[in-house]
C-alpha cells in the first residue's frame, strides 16, 4: 500500500442557500479543493451524498457533477451510508490512491436539504433508522437520540446541563469558524429554553438542516513532497457497521460501530487515545458527542457528560473536539459533513486554524456516523 | 405513497407479532430474519411474542414526520419483551406525566397512521400501560 495524504481542501460557506443548485455549490467546493491542491486534472471522484432523492429528486448524481465540474469521462462513484456518506467518500477514495488504481482522487461530499419542507426532511432523515419497524411507528432521528440520551442520563446520571454545555463549547467553537451556518454563542439558559423537539432533547440539542458541500484532494505522499505542500497523511482508516434499528442493540447507549471502527483506525495509524490532539465527531445530537467520546475511548464509559463539563474537550481542554463548530454550529448537510471534519483537521494540521488553532497540533482524528450508529467511519491523520 | 404489497407482507409480525426463533442459539428475532444475527444458523422456527415487557426508554415526539402531523405530540418508547428483545412503538393510553421507565406496558393491536386522504389505513401495535 502507498501512503496517502490530503493535497488540497475546499468548503464553501454553508447555511439555507436557496439561491444556489445542488450542483452548483458542489461545483464551487470542488473547484476551491483543485485550486488549494495547485491541480487541474483528477483522475477519478468519490462523491457521498444521503439523499439526493429524497431531498432533490436527483439521483445519478456521480455523472451530474463530473459534468458540472467539466471532468467527464473520469469514473465517478456516488457512496452511502446515511450520515456517514462523507467519510465512506473519503475511505473510498483513500483505497483507490493507497492500491495504486489511481493518483489524484477527488472525495467529496454534497446535501441540498432545503429545497424540501421541514416534515419532508425529517422524513428523508428518518429513512436512515429502520423505515418498516421505527419510522413506521413515527420515531425520527430526534426521538432516536432522545431515546439514547434518556437511557444514559439514567444509566450514568448524565445531566441534562451537560448536554447543553455541548452545544455550548460547539457553538463557542463555532462563532470563531467563519464557514459555519450559525456562528454565534449560545448559553447553557438558551440551549434548556430552546423549543422542545423530542423529550428531553430541545433545538439546541439539534444539528441543523443545511446545504452545503465539501471536497478533499487524495494524492501519493510522494507527489505532494514534490509539490512542496504541507504533508498531511492518511494513517488510520476504520470502518464499521452495526444493526440499523436502536431496538436490537444490547446497550443503547454504546456506540459498537464507533468503537470497532476506532480499533481499526487507531491499530492502522498504531496509535491511542491519548495521542489524539484535535478531534472532529459526530455531534448530530449533544447527547451523541458525549457516546461517541467514550466509545473511541477518549474517556471511559459513562464520563462523557463529565468530559464536557470539566472542559477536557474545549478548545483550550487536553483533547479539544469539534474546533470546526461540530455539527452543531458549523451544519450539517448529511453528505458532505465526513468531508467537512477532514477538512477541519487539515487546517488544524496545517496551523491554518486562525482563532481557533490548537497549539502543536500533530495527530488528528475523525468519527463520521450514520443513523442512530448504524456504520461509523474513523480517520487519523498525522503531519509529516 | 407505497402500493399495498409493502404493508401486506408485514402484517404477521404487526398484527400477531410473529418472530422468528433460532433452532441452534435459541435467539429471537423480530421481525424475522433469514440468518440469526447471533449465530449465523439459517434454522428458524416461527413463535409468537407474548407481548408483555417493560419501558427501557422513551421519548414525546414534538415534531413529527409528515404522515404523523395529525398526532403530534405522541410518546414512543423502547420496551424489552418477556422474550428478552426490544421494540420500538408508541404509548398510548398513558398521560405524559405518568410516564416512566421500568413501567410495564401489554403490546395491543392498533390504528399507527393512515397515508392521506385515499391511502390505506396502516395497523399494528401500540404499547398500553398493564
Amino acid at each position: 500500500m502507498r501512503d496517502v495524504a490530503v493535497m488540497g481542501v475546499g468548503m464553501t460557506k454553508w447555511g439555507e442557500l436557496w439561491e444556489k443548485s445542488l450542483r452548483n455549490i458542489f461545483v464551487e467546493t470542488a473547484l476551491q479543493a483543485l485550486d488549494d491542491a495547485g491541480i487541474d486534472k483528477i483522475d477519478s471522484m468519490h462523491v457521498g451524498s444521503m439523499s439526493s432523492g429524497l431531498f432533490v429528486g436527483q439521483e445519478h448524481i456521480a455523472s451530474l457533477l463530473t459534468d458540472y465540474l467539466g471532468v467527464n469521462p473520469i469514473p465517478c462513484s456516488r457512496v452511502e451510508t446515511a450520515c456517514a456518506s462523507g467519510g465512506l467518500a473519503l475511505r473510498t477514495g483513500f483505497m483507490e490512491v493507497a492500491c495504486g488504481m489511481s493518483d489524484v482522487v477527488l472525495v467529496g461530499g454534497i446535501e441540498k436539504m432545503t429545497d424540501v419542507s421541514g416534515s419532508e426532511a425529517t422524513y428523508a432523515l428518518g429513512s436512515a433508522a429502520d423505515q418498516e419497524y421505527e419510522g413506521y411507528h413515527g420515531i425520527t432521528f430526534p426521538g432516536l437520540y432522545a431515546l439514547i440520551a434518556k437511557a444514559h442520563m439514567e444509566k450514568y446520571n448524565t445531566t441534562r446541563e451537560q448536554l447543553a454545555q455541548v452545544a455550548v463549547k460547539n457553538h463557542s467553537n463555532g462563532s470563531l469558524n467563519p464557514l459555519a451556518q450559525f456562528p454565534f454563542k449560545v448559553t447553557v439558559d438558551k440551549v434548556l429554553n430552546s423549543v422542545m423537539i423530542a423529550d428531553p432533547l430541545r433545538i439546541l440539542d439539534c444539528s441543523p438542516i443545511t446545504d452545503g458541500a465539501a471536497a478533499a484532494i487524495l494524492c501519493p505522499v510522494d507527489m505532494v513532497k514534490q509539490k512542496g505542500k504541507p504533508v498531511i497523511k492518511v494513517t488510520g482508516s476504520g470502518h464499521a457497521t452495526d444493526s440499523i434499528a436502536l431496538a436490537h442493540r444490547d446497550d443503547i447507549t454504546w456506540l459498537e460501530a464507533t468503537y470497532q471502527a476506532g480499533k481499526k483506525a487507531y491499530g492502522m495509524a498504531d496509535k491511542k487515545p491519548q495521542d489524539i490532539d484535535v478531534l472532529e465527531v459526530h455531534d448530530c445530537f449533544t447527547i451523541a458527542e458525549i457516546c461517541v467520546l467514550e466509545a473511541l475511548g477518549i474517556v471511559e464509559k459513562g464520563k462523557g457528560g463529565e468530559a464536557v463539563e470539566k472542559g477536557l474537550s474545549s478548545l483550550d481542554g487536553k483533547i479539544p473536539v469539534n474546533t470546526s463548530g461540530g455539527l452543531k454550529a458549523k451544519g450539517h448537510p448529511v453528505g458532505a459533513t465526513g468531508i467537512a471534519q477532514v477538512i477541519e483537521i487539515v487546517k488544524q494540521l496545517r496551523g491554518e486554524g486562525e482563532k481557533r488553532q490548537v497549539k502543536d497540533a500533530r495527530v488528528g482524528m475523525t468519527q463520521n456516523m450514520g443513523g442512530s450508529g448504524g456504520s461509523t467511519l474513523v480517520h487519523i491523520f498525522e503531519k509529516e | 405513497m407505497s402500493l399495498p404489497s409493502r404493508y401486506w407482507r408485514e402484517i404477521p409480525q404487526r398484527y400477531r407479532l410473529e418472530a422468528y426463533k433460532c433452532q441452534n442459539c435459541g435467539a429471537v428475532h423480530f421481525p424475522p430474519r433469514l440468518v440469526c444475527s447471533k449465530c449465523q444458523s439459517r434454522k428458524m422456527e416461527k413463535i409468537r411474542l407474548s407481548g408483555r415487557g417493560q419501558i427501557v426508554s422513551f421519548t414525546i415526539i414534538r415534531v413529527p414526520p409528515h404522515q404523523f402531523e395529525d398526532q403530534a405530540p405522541y410518546a414512543v418508547g423502547l420496551a424489552e419483551l418477556e422474550e428478552g428483545i426490544k421494540l420500538t412503538a408508541q404509548i398510548v393510553d398513558c398521560p405524559f406525566e405518568e410516564l416512566k421507565t421500568g413501567m410495564k406496558v401489554k403490546v395491543e393491536f392498533r390504528k399507527v397512521f393512515q397515508q392521506g386522504e385515499s391511502g390505506i389505513l396502516c395497523y399494528g401495535y401500540k404499547f398500553v400501560p398493564e
